[in-house]
């Protein structure tokens, strides 16, 4: 049956299935293009440099969870440091549950990966310059930091404490 | 003729100094009690390091030194600069070895600028920072704050008729009460009450917004000292802005204004006497001082929109003001908005702001309220002299605890130490712009640090050149001892060199 189609019909078949498969792909463009033109995680430098540009825009930006998240009724602060600039991130209290560890000095805290609506001034939170998480995603996990003692500063502690106590001894021999 | 300092001079200085450096080893102690409490081993070690050397060099001067004479009031200011230089090389030291600090420049640079209460940081990594080296930053703020002298002095000096000296010296031109130590002790015990209920009030509403109870009260100690001794360090690198809470930044608020009141006026509202806030030319001062800097940088922002709802308004622009206002520094924007995002009448507001100051006998840096008041009424004055009959008898009075007659002597010293900031400011602009940065951005970073403030528009860095860290050093060191100290030093090595015997 399809041999007996008359060469037209194949053409405008053909040019119909370009044209649908066109306006999917110009469709897909169009919906993701916040997504799509930052993509590409932006530095915190970029963003607070150049935060007009930015201003109410969807972006990706990384960097490692610090300090606290504080839970704000079904919402969370996190403020995530991506080795440059920390940048406050108000997201879904439920974005949350997979951050096991945030940065201090004794933990590495939880690399993330945040995409969201960058604010300059936020305006419903009182102009803070922040984020608005819409998907987060851990890239890596954190870890405890485990502490040797430094041997080199140990040593010295010791030599400082002779030395003290032979300063200690002299001035207490010359009041004598 | 100039006359060379004897050796006598050189002793009687090297033994208080040793005195102070001791006192100052025994400060380092709290922070290895937090280390201790919280299983810091390194962090401790370096505050050990800190105390031994401390200690060495403190015994060494007192050893070579020791002498039972009072202080003059030469050597009462030569103790007093010297204190603040080795109170921040030594401070520097345990800051140093954490390894968050590039260079020991840069940790003195932080080590001065916390016992100075500017709040200016070089600190690297500063969200990594352990509890104990955190502390020591907010420790020497409330130490720098009260007085590096005024430690000693409630602590250590008994009776010592030099301590006086010292105690002016230190840029406390007024007593609360008749003894300097009795003074020195009621300012350590106004100063300890206000942390126990700041910290109560900060770590609450730490632990409101989310924080862990032990992250929100030691937050909120920290927080407290850099905010009544109005210094402007954070625990973290975002300061205020980390937070995201309009309840805590109000709360600092308070803080700070109680920081930039005189010591005298907390004593009389200790004592009932409320009214003195309402009639005081401090507190009128400062009082229209915000209102018009607030006007000027309010109606910059409004041309630009930065902000464009009143409690956006507020929570950056009024609390930046404020914070500049007091000498305290703290920050909910990131340094880079300043320039990025306020316009330059908006910038002149918070200088201005910055260069004036809070008042005398308290935490803060700048010219003063009561300088400016006093110019402002000796102003007054000259202008009624003028436009009245010759023989008319012009007096102009202003309250301060007492009434008291605006004389020419006054004015002539609030004038001398308001040129001498406004010359401070002028020399530290010009550095920077030697180095490239334009010339608001160098005013407003130079008036920060010899104001002791804190607020920065980006010059502050690790990068910026040897020179402008080491400008900024002295800027905050004269600044905070408020010249005369400074010149007394001065003056003091140019005897050594060319005086006579």
């Amino acid at each position: 049956m399809n041999n007996n189609l008359a060469p037209c019909t194949i053409f405008s078949r053909v040019a119909c299935s370009l044209r649908r498969v066109a306006y999917y792909l110009f469709s897909f463009a169009f919906i993701l293009s916040p997504l799509m033109c930052f993509a590409q995680s932006i530095s915190s430098t970029e963003l607070i440099n150049n935060a007009k540009e930015y201003d109410g825009k969807t972006v990706v930006y990384e960097g490692e969870v610090i300090g606290d998240i504080m839970v704000r009724g079904d919402y969370a602060w996190i403020n995530v440091n991506d080795n440059q600039n920390a940048i406050g991130i108000w997201t879904d209290k439920d974005l949350t549950k997979y951050i096991l560890y945030t940065g201090s000095h004794k933990f590495k805290g939880d690399w993330i990966e945040v995409t969201g609506v960058f604010h300059r001034a936020c305006l419903e939170h009182g102009g803070d310059l922040d984020m608005h998480a819409q998907a987060v995603r851990k890239v890596r996990q954190g870890r405890q930091i485990i502490e040797k003692l430094n041997m080199s500063k140990r040593n010295l502690a010791f030599v400082l404490l002779g030395v003290l106590c032979l300063v200690w001894i002299l001035k207490q021999l010359k009041l004598k | 003729m100039v006359l060379k300092p004897r050796l006598e001079d050189i002793k009687i200085i090297g033994y208080y100094l040793g005195k102070i450096i001791l006192g100052l080893a025994l400060a380092m102690l709290i922070p290895i009690i937090i280390g201790l409490a919280f299983g810091e081993v390194n962090p401790i070690l370096d505050f050990l390091i800190g105390i031994e050397i401390a200690l060495i060099f403190g015994l060494i001067l007192i050893k070579l030194c020791f002498t039972e004479k009072d202080l003059n009031w030469m050597q009462g200011m030569i103790v007093v600069s010297l204190a603040w230089l080795a109170a921040m090389l030594l401070g520097a030291t345990p800051l140093y070895l954490s390894g968050h600090w590039k260079s020991y420049l840069d940790a003195c640079f932080d080590a001065m600028s916390g016992f100075a209460t500017t709040g200016l940081v070089l600190v690297q990594d500063l969200d990594h920072l352990s509890y104990t080296h955190n502390l020591w930053r907010h420790l020497i703020m409330f130490i720098g704050g009260q007085g590096i002298v005024i430690v000693a002095l409630s602590f250590f000096v008994r009776g010592a008729s030099g301590a006086l000296k010292m105690y002016v010296g230190e840029a406390r031109d007024e007593k609360v009460l008749p003894n300097v130590i009795h003074t020195s002790r009621f300012i350590w015990l106004v100063s300890i009450a206000y942390l126990i209920l700041g910290t109560l009030a900060l770590g609450t509403v730490g632990v409101l917004n989310g924080m862990k109870p032990i992250n929100a009260f030691f937050h909120g100690a920290c927080v407290f000292m850099a905010a009544f001794d109005t210094g402007g360090f954070a625990p973290q690198s975002q300061n205020i802005l980390y937070y995201h809470s309009l309840a805590f930044e109000i709360i600092t608020i308070i803080i700070m204004i109680l920081g930039a009141i005189n010591f005298k006026m907390h004593y009389h509202l200790w004592m009932g006497n409320r009214r003195e806030i309402f009639k005081n030319i401090e507190t009128k001062t400062l009082f229209i001082t915000v209102m018009i800097t607030f006007c000027i940088t309010a109606f910059g922002l409004t041309q630009i929109g930065s902000y464009p709802k009143a409690i956006v308004l507020f929570r950056k622009g009024f609390y930046q003001l404020i914070s500049g206002h007091t000498g305290t520094g703290f920050m909910t924007i990131y340094a880079r908005q300043f320039i990025n995002e306020w316009n330059q009448l908006a910038l002149v507001g918070v200088i201005c702001a910055m260069g004036f100051g809070g008042a005398v006998c308290s935490t803060t840096g700048a010219i003063k309220m009561l300088r400016i008041g006093i110019i402002f009424k000796a102003l007054k004055q000259d202008l009624k002299r003028i436009i009245m009959p010759e023989r008319a008898i012009v007096v102009q009075k202003f309250h301060h605890i007492k009434e008291i007659f605006v004389e020419d002597r006054q004015a002539r010293s609030a004038l001398l130490i308001t040129l001498a900031y406004l010359v401070l400011y002028g020399l530290g602009a010009i550095i920077g712009m030697l180095f490239g940065y334009p010339f608001i951005n160098s005013l407003f970073e130079s008036t920060s640090a010899a104001a002791n403030v804190g607020l920065s528009c980006g010059i502050t860095d690790v990068n910026m050149p040897a020179t402008l860290k080491l400008t900024y050093i002295f800027q905050m060191w004269a600044g905070r001892l408020e010249f005369m100290s400074v010149f007394t030093l001065i003056g003091f090595f140019v005897a050594v060199i060319k005086g006579k015997r």
